[in-house]
């Protein structure tokens, strides 16, 4: 189910002397089954506007349409629309609470008023989508691992069945393998289900690798909204704005400035070595 | 002896169930030797649950050996008497800026450490000046923290260290919190206080291209240290480094790739110039 965001802003501590602009009319269309990239300095608006898009945050102007319905209409059912639009906080394991990794995924969907029997099929069925074997099932979320323990908090939000997946920097504090496990898994999720995610990052390397969408924020502004080829393309001003191309980007650059008439246009390892395979074999 | 040595060094914690029973005991740092001489820049990388941090809060007596010794500055951290001593020559600064700054105003966060030691009102406000002039946040002293980047209140966390005169800062993971930019800012002041300050400086990460400039790089696993040497010996070492849950910077596993397609790359590439001139050498 599409959301549309129509002009929205929000102000912080409006009609006060502390006001902040936020989000400044923003408006954006995120269709069925996206892997987008949210990204942006620390204070850009990112974690505002994906607080806009379940409702947790109320639009100081504009309107947010999820299939259609102003989310802020009477009557609306915004309960509803937080299982169907699940957001996955910042080191969303400071949320576990209960005493075993099974019960603490059921207690989502428990709250959706749905029969045992369900509840405990979709808690099931989460954990093996994040990767959850089943002996960890009755152990203590707090005896898990820093990237388990995430996964844990990921399928607590997939038990919900949400139709858009937001997961606010997943990989942040994680080793590297832990961080590309997450994010195959998402990818994988994505690819199975058919969900839209949306993934807030600060890593420029992984969202050139996974997504299909950037979004970049600055000042409260959609600075870019593009594919990631033609939004890295812009390397300069995002830089200007304290972000990057992906470092293999800089790479063929440099290549390119030594004389290797090779594409710059490459955002992933994988690109790069094809690219420059492709140009010994054409010499 | 260097600034720091560690020989031996075994820590243990003991688990308990509710009751207060012990459970069992995790070794999270096993029979580590460790030598730093005095204006090292040393780099420790491990996956999440490796020993690191634990290693490092053994290196300003946060924690103490369960066997083995750890001397920082020729001191041993097992006799109480030298805590303090210890402290102020190894300062540490961890992953989250927010719990570590605790002034209204940026200058009297940094004034806080020399203050607690008793230097002369006018010396706190010279080190102050220095300190933050050291990371490049003077212009910001009369800020209040709270409307700081997360990069820019973790160089005042640094300043906050520096300002006590250490002669060694151990930084457990500083950037992973932060935008690509404020990542920048925090290296690069990390880098100026080891060129120009001479401080010893202990770099714990996950971020494989933050770890290219230093000296040394230990590697740890299992509480052990399972790789060092010099950056470009330890990311020579690409499919080791994976089985370590670790990576390597991009630059070098683009080399790497190449070097299996069955081009002439050379191991351990760190830097795009060095990437280049190897591709280089391919075309003659």
């Amino acid at each position: 189910m599409p959301i549309i965001l129509d002009n929205v802003s929000h102000i912080y501590g409006e009609d006060t002397a502390m006001a902040v602009r936020a989000l400044d009319k923003i408006s954006l269309v995120i269709p069925d089954g996206q892997f987008i990239g949210l990204i942006g300095h620390t204070g850009s608006g990112k974690s505002t506007l994906v607080q806009h898009l379940n409702g947790l945050m109320k639009a100081t102007s504009g309107a947010v349409y999820f299939n259609g319905e102003d989310i802020d209409s009477e009557g609306f059912d915004k309960k509803k629309l937080r299982s169907k639009v699940g957001l996955v906080f910042q080191y969303p394991e400071h949320q576990l609470f209960e005493t075993d990794v099974f019960s603490d995924v059921c207690f989502g969907p428990k709250n959706l008023g749905l029969s045992k029997k369900e509840i405990e099929l979709r808690a099931y069925a989460a954990l093996k989508l994040v990767g959850m074997e089943d002996d960890y099932f009755y152990q203590s979320p707090f005896e898990l691992s820093g990237g388990q323990k995430r996964r844990v908090a990921i399928a607590g939000v997939l038990a919900m069945k949400p139709e858009v997946l937001i997961l606010d920097e997943p990989t942040a504090g994680l080793d590297p393998k832990g961080r590309d496990e997450i994010l195959d898994q998402i990818a994988k999720l994505k690819r199975e289900t058919g969900i839209t995610v949306i993934l807030v990052s600060h890593s420029m390397d992984d969202v050139a690798k996974y997504v299909d969408r950037i979004i970049v924020m600055n000042k409260g502004r959609v600075m870019y909204d593009d594919e990631p080829r033609e939004v890295f393309r812009q390397y300069q001003e995002l830089e200007a704005i304290g972000l990057a191309a992906p470092q293999v980007t800089y790479i063929m650059k440099e290549l390119r400035d030594h004389g290797f008439d090779v594409s710059d246009d490459v955002t992933t390892i994988e690109e790069a070595k094809q690219e420059i395979i492709a140009y010994f074999k054409e010499r | 002896m260097g600034i720091i040595k560690v020989r031996d060094l075994v820590y243990e914690y003991i688990r308990r169930d509710e009751e207060g029973n012990v459970e069992g005991i995790t070794t999270a740092v096993d029979d580590v030797d460790l030598d730093i001489e005095q204006g090292d820049f040393v780099a420790i990388l491990g996956h999440n649950g490796s020993g690191k941090s634990t290693l490092a809060k053994h290196l300003n007596a946060i924690l103490y050996p369960a066997e083995g010794t750890v001397w920082v500055d020729g001191k041993d951290t097992n006799e109480e008497k030298y805590v303090w001593d210890i402290r102020q020559t190894a300062g540490m600064v961890f992953q989250n800026p927010d719990n570590q700054i605790i002034g209204q105003i940026v200058e009297e966060d940094v004034g806080f450490g020399p203050e607690n030691m008793g230097v002369p009102t006018e010396e706190i406000w010279e080190r102050v000046e220095e300190s933050l002039k050291a990371v490049g946040m003077y212009s910001y002293r009369k800020f209040s923290p709270n409307k700081l980047s997360g990069g820019q209140k973790q160089r005042v966390s640094i300043a906050g260290v520096i300002a006590m005169h250490p002669k060694c800062i151990v930084l457990d993971e500083p950037t992973a919190m932060l935008d690509p930019k404020g990542r920048k800012e925090v290296i690069r002041a990390v880098r100026a206080l080891n060129d120009v300050e001479k401080i010893t400086v202990i770099l714990i990460t996950h971020y494989m291209e933050e770890v290219i400039y230093a000296d040394k790089v230990y590697v740890m696993d299992q509480g052990k240290i399972a790789l060092q040497g010099t950056p470009k010996e330890v990311f020579s070492q690409v499919e080791q480094l994976k089985e370590l849950r670790l990576d390597v910077p991009q630059v070098t596993l683009l080399a790497y790739e190449l070097e299996k397609e069955g081009f002439a790359m050379p191991k351990g590439v760190l830097t795009n110039r060095e990437f280049v001139e190897a591709l280089d050498q391919c075309t003659r």
